[in-house]
């Protein structure tokens, strides 16, 4: 029976194809502080699904090969699935969002489903490439190949993060009357005193300096600004509560300067902490804007 | 939309309208009142002048 599945041409092929398909797929599936996808239900789901596309991308090559052309049809069958791994992915973290204290923003979503439908698509050429080349190199060559695509996939896991854009500056809380400020940019009015006593004993402030023009656009998209709020508040623990809206954590822009005021509300009060993780926080695929890029704001088309 | 569901002062002559008014005698009493609600009606205290505080649901 092994013997008779050897002589098949493509056995190896395959294999060696959707192994590191799904290798690729476990490796991208990285659950950090973040926690999603969740455990395990949710990592079984997308390995699953992993599973299904390196098996597409495996097979289409000896469709090819054999001059099946009808087959890779369904290439575009394996895009509508994927397609429907993003919407999944969007209805479910949307759901989620409405019980979060402090929401992750429709941005982020979008932002974390795109990665999925992504990384999916990703699996299918790394399993593609690999069976095309065991194909042409016997083994050897699809291990290598396998091995680069692996490499691809490392260089391609993670997006920047805020600190390549703004400098992160510890900023200080003050309450003037029912003011809210940070340095001195406005944050809210607070008319609660049992809210201002614990905003002064527990409020954190940092001051977002955008490093250009781009950044200062790109930080200004309200879905980032949420998704900074999201970020620290899951990392450092944030001082609220439902039917708490007085304790609510919020970035407000400096329309002057472009500068963001970031305040918080952290159980860990450790404000470099703080700082590394403001810094560290995603930037959002969606936000980002290129205002240099424009032909108006290249130097040689400037009229000075 | 925003909207401003309930106002508490101590200074009743300067308010009126659609909206539920609860009127204190001090300014103690007005910010206790101000903390129940906002925790009754989710929404956030906010003074918009000295002794007059509305309370606003943001979500």
């Amino acid at each position: 029976m092994l013997k008779q599945l050897l002589t098949n041409e493509y056995v190896i092929p395959l294999f060696l194809g959707v192994a590191f398909g799904i290798i690729n797929r476990i490796y991208l599936l990285r659950t950090d502080y973040r926690q999603y996808p969740t455990y395990p239900h949710g990592q079984l789901i997308h390995i699953s699904l992993g599973v299904i596309a390196a098996g597409l991308g495996a097979v289409a090559v000896p469709s090819f090969l054999k001059e099946d052309y009808t087959a890779i049809t369904f290439l575009s069958l394996a895009a509508q699935q994927f397609r429907d791994v993003r919407n999944m992915e969007r209805n479910t973290l949307t759901e989620i969002d409405q019980m979060e204290l402090v929401p992750r923003g429709k941005s982020y979503i979008e932002g974390i489903a795109m990665v999925f439908e992504g990384r999916n698509y990703l699996v299918i050429f790394s399993s593609f490439l690999t069976t095309f080349a065991t194909v042409l190199f016997t083994w050897k060559g699809g291990i290598i190949v396998g091995i680069v695509t692996l490499i691809v996939s490392h260089l391609l896991k993670s997006g920047k993060t805020l600190e390549h854009i703004v400098d992160v500056i510890p900023g200080h809380v003050r309450l003037e009357g029912v003011n809210l400020y940070v340095d001195d940019i406005y944050i809210m009015n607070v008319g609660s005193t049992a809210a201002q006593d614990i905003i002064a004993e527990k409020g954190v402030g940092y001051v977002l300096i955008p490093k250009n023009d781009n950044a200062k656009v790109t930080i200004a998209h309200p879905g980032q600004r949420q998704a900074i709020l999201h970020d620290a508040s899951t990392i450092l623990g944030v001082y609220t509560d439902q039917g708490e809206p007085s304790l609510t954590p919020l970035v407000k822009r400096d329309l002057k300067t472009g500068r963001l005021g970031v305040f918080l509300l952290p159980y860990d009060k450790d404000i470099t902490k703080g700082a590394k993780v403001i810094e560290g926080s995603t930037i959002i695929e969606s936000s980002i804007r290129m205002p240099q890029e424009a032909k108006v704001n290249q130097a040689k088309g400037r009229e000075t | 939309m925003k909207e401003i569901s309930a106002i508490i002062t101590t200074r009743r002559e300067d308010v009126s309208g659609g909206t539920p008014v609860f009127v204190a005698k001090d300014e103690q009493e007005m910010q206790d009142i101000a903390f129940l609600l906002e925790k009754i009606l989710d929404g956030m205290v906010h003074e918009i002048a000295p002794r007059i505080l509305v309370i606003v649901r943001h979500k």
